[in-house]
């Protein structure tokens, strides 16, 4: 895309995320393409784990630490209160995860996408919740492992980027880790649309969760676009779409083959998966 | 009515607004619910009319209401929201976060009955039920009470860094109209100096709240929230006091009425207050030695204040609109807690009398008095109607 990152240091190296966790790489882009003019809310995710314990931060702004379902709410206060004071330039920026997104955040922000909330909203989507030790959570996706769908999940993967564009907010994009200069522009791009909810879904693959190598989390970010599974692109206005990057002539079976949480599936398992795949890309595809 | 009155007849709810308009919050996220709704709609009302500047939030759930109140309350602005009943419990966990963030928001409760099964009717239960949340709590009995408490709560909750709620009961005080004396502009910029915290969420400072903390650290802040709790008696009483050579009025912490060489002491908190002084004047007719303890500071209840009052004091009845399954009046219980040990100790009735907003009139409370009066208490609370 040729976008350069640039980084201002604002994520900071003795963080405690695992080693070639997906979540530091993906908070080292948002962050540092934010810059120190921002303020974080937080709620219970792997996330705050990375940010760090009292008195301990791993990021060079001030980071709120919610409860599991208010994020969106939270950051609206942050941002309300400052616009009562004429702060019209501090961007206040949400970071959860699916659990606290797809989950038990969402009541809170959808409702701040319709009141048009004039904040950032980052999800990043691993898939599950795996702070508490890999639980299935609405962004997990057909037939995964998990410790409470041990036979693997009966449902689809709730399409939340879809679900924000209905809501005609002003950005919508997904990105991942493996594609980090897409991230860094979208996070950029979400920085220079003022004035309305910009909402980031970021996949980002847990070692632990999805059961891969502590050095495949780039690769198996890419694998997820490249098989279809999670196509990169953005939505501006809730009709503008862009896409990124797209399914590129690997199947499903070179993605989930990788990841020990789908190691329990046959082959007719994973014909279903990719006929799921094919046909959200077919409906996705209209509307670019 | 003189010309230059500042007096309206006003529903005790809408005397809340008028209070929250002279006190000029930057944020008031906000949510509907029967009873609470009159207070947020006139402040909106205001607001459109450019009467009130700042930000209103209408938010999707009492519980977003809250969060948003928080993170303003953090951000260094001043902030109002109003709720009752399931509203509240939504909130419940905020409630918490809230005092353990140290934000002083002021919030107006107005009681009503909880589900289930349904009703819409005056009971203290909701915000009883957050005793334990580290929020200060005010209850009120009329309309002008409320207006100058919610001044008040205010000028406590920014000073001493701990939420606030001032409440009253459905309907027999939120929608009843009644002449309400409303502060002035004036008065209330001299009372209420502006809010500025050194510690807030800025990135010119660069603070964090939130993060996990070690055993110790989390203890800690709870002793320096019990700390903060106990200075808020002192602080409440001067709060009270400056009020009242502002405006003329003034009610204390809480309230003796007739107590001169009484032998036995209803206590009461809230509307059933007003009642209850119509019961003590009649008794005191008939020359009964009767007076009323009211208690308006409910959290931090005031301990010494109470063992102080009613050292010495034959027999006390308490009445309580609310109700604990299993433990029964939940003002009987503080109460029985405060006086535990204490030379000459009254005994103490403990009635469930208005539970669901049932109404007690003063005949129902002079029976219970001429019953009291010649029983022995028992260990828990009984049922009057």
């Amino acid at each position: 895309m040729g976008y350069e990152i640039n980084e201002e240091k604002v994520f900071n190296s003795g963080h405690a995320a695992c080693p070639g966790c997906s979540e530091a790489l993906a908070l080292r882009f948002i962050l540092n393409t934010l810059g120190k003019d921002a303020i974080a809310v937080v709620p219970p995710s792997c996330i705050a784990i990375i940010s760090g314990p009292q008195p301990l931060s791993s990021m060079s702004i001030p980071v709120y630490q919610t409860t599991l379902e208010a994020s969106a709410a939270s950051a609206a206060g942050i941002k309300r209160a400052l616009i009562s004071k004429g702060n019209n330039h501090t961007n206040v920026v949400a970071i959860a995860g699916d659990g606290g997104t797809y989950d038990i955040g969402f009541q809170a922000l959808s409702a701040a996408a319709e009141r048009n909330e004039d904040i950032i909203y980052i999800c990043l989507d691993n898939e599950g919740y795996m702070n508490t030790g890999t639980q299935k959570s609405s962004a997990t996706p057909s037939m995964a492992f998990t410790t409470s769908t041990p036979a693997g999940k009966l449902s689809p993967k709730k399409n939340v980027p879809e679900i924000m564009v209905a809501h005609n907010i002003p950005y919508m994009a997904t990105a991942t880790t493996g594609y980090p200069d897409d991230l860094a522009r979208k996070v950029k791009r979400a920085m220079e649309i003022k004035g309305g909810l910009r909402f980031i879904n970021i996949l980002t693959p847990c070692l632990a969760g999805w059961g891969i190598p502590d050095s495949a989390g780039p690769k198996t970010s890419r694998l997820a676009v490249q098989s279809g599974m999670y196509p990169l692109y953005e939505v501006e206005n809730g009709e503008s779409y862009t896409l990124n990057y797209g399914p590129n002539g690997l199947s499903v079976a070179d993605y989930v083959t990788t990841q020990k949480r789908y190691r329990h599936l046959l082959a007719e398992d994973i014909e279903l998966i990719q006929a799921e795949v094919d046909h959200s890309w077919e409906r996705l595809q209209k509307k670019f | 009515m003189k010309a230059d009155s500042n007096r309206l007849l006003l529903s005790g709810n809408h005397a809340v607004s008028h209070a929250v308009k002279l006190v000029k919050p930057n944020v008031m996220p906000v949510y509907p619910i029967t009873p609470q709704t009159p207070i947020l709609e006139l402040i909106t009302e205001f607001h459109a009319a450019g009467e009130m500047t700042g930000e209103i939030m209408t938010m999707e759930s009492e519980h977003s209401a809250m969060a948003a109140a928080i993170t303003a309350s953090l951000t260094g602005v001043r902030v109002f929201t109003a709720t009752a009943s399931q509203g509240l419990l939504l909130m419940h966990e905020m409630l918490h976060y809230a005092a353990g963030a140290r934000a002083p928001i002021v919030m107006f409760n107005v009681n009503r009955t909880l589900g289930s099964p349904w009703g819409f009717w005056p009971d203290q239960t909701d915000s009883l039920a957050q005793r334990d949340t580290g929020w200060i709590q005010y209850y009120c009995e009329n309309g002008q009470e409320s207006h100058d408490t919610t001044l008040q709560a205010f000028r406590v909750a920014e000073q001493i860094l701990l939420p606030t709620m001032v409440i009253h009961e459905a309907f027999y005080v939120s929608h009843s109209m009644e002449a309400v004396e409303i502060a002035t502009q004036d008065q209330v910029d001299a009372y209420l100096p502006e809010f500025n915290p050194p510690h807030r969420l800025d990135p010119q400072i660069g603070e964090s709240w939130g993060n996990t903390v070690s055993q110790i650290m989390f203890q800690n802040h709870r002793r320096d929230m019990g700390d903060a709790m106990e200075r808020v008696l002192d602080v409440a009483k001067k709060a009270d006091q400056e009020l009242e050579e502002l405006v003329g009025r003034g009610y204390g912490i809480h309230e003796q009425y007739r107590c001169e060489g009484a032998e036995f002491i209803i206590v009461t908190m809230g509307s059933m207050t007003g009642t209850a002084r119509d019961a003590v004047d009649e008794l005191r007719s008939e020359g009964l030695p009767v007076g009323l303890l009211k208690i308006k500071l409910f959290r931090p209840f005031p301990v010494a204040d109470v063992r102080e009052i009613l050292s010495g004091i034959p027999k006390l009845m308490v009445l309580d609109r609310n109700y604990a399954p299993g433990t029964g009046g939940i003002l009987y219980q503080e109460l029985k807690a405060a006086l535990y040990g204490l030379e000459g100790a009254p005994e103490i009735h403990g009635y469930l009398a208005g539970v669901g907003g049932t109404n007690i009139s003063p005949a129902n409370i002079k029976e219970m008095v001429h019953s009291a009066m010649g029983e022995k208490p028992v260990a828990h609370s009984v049922w009057k109607g």
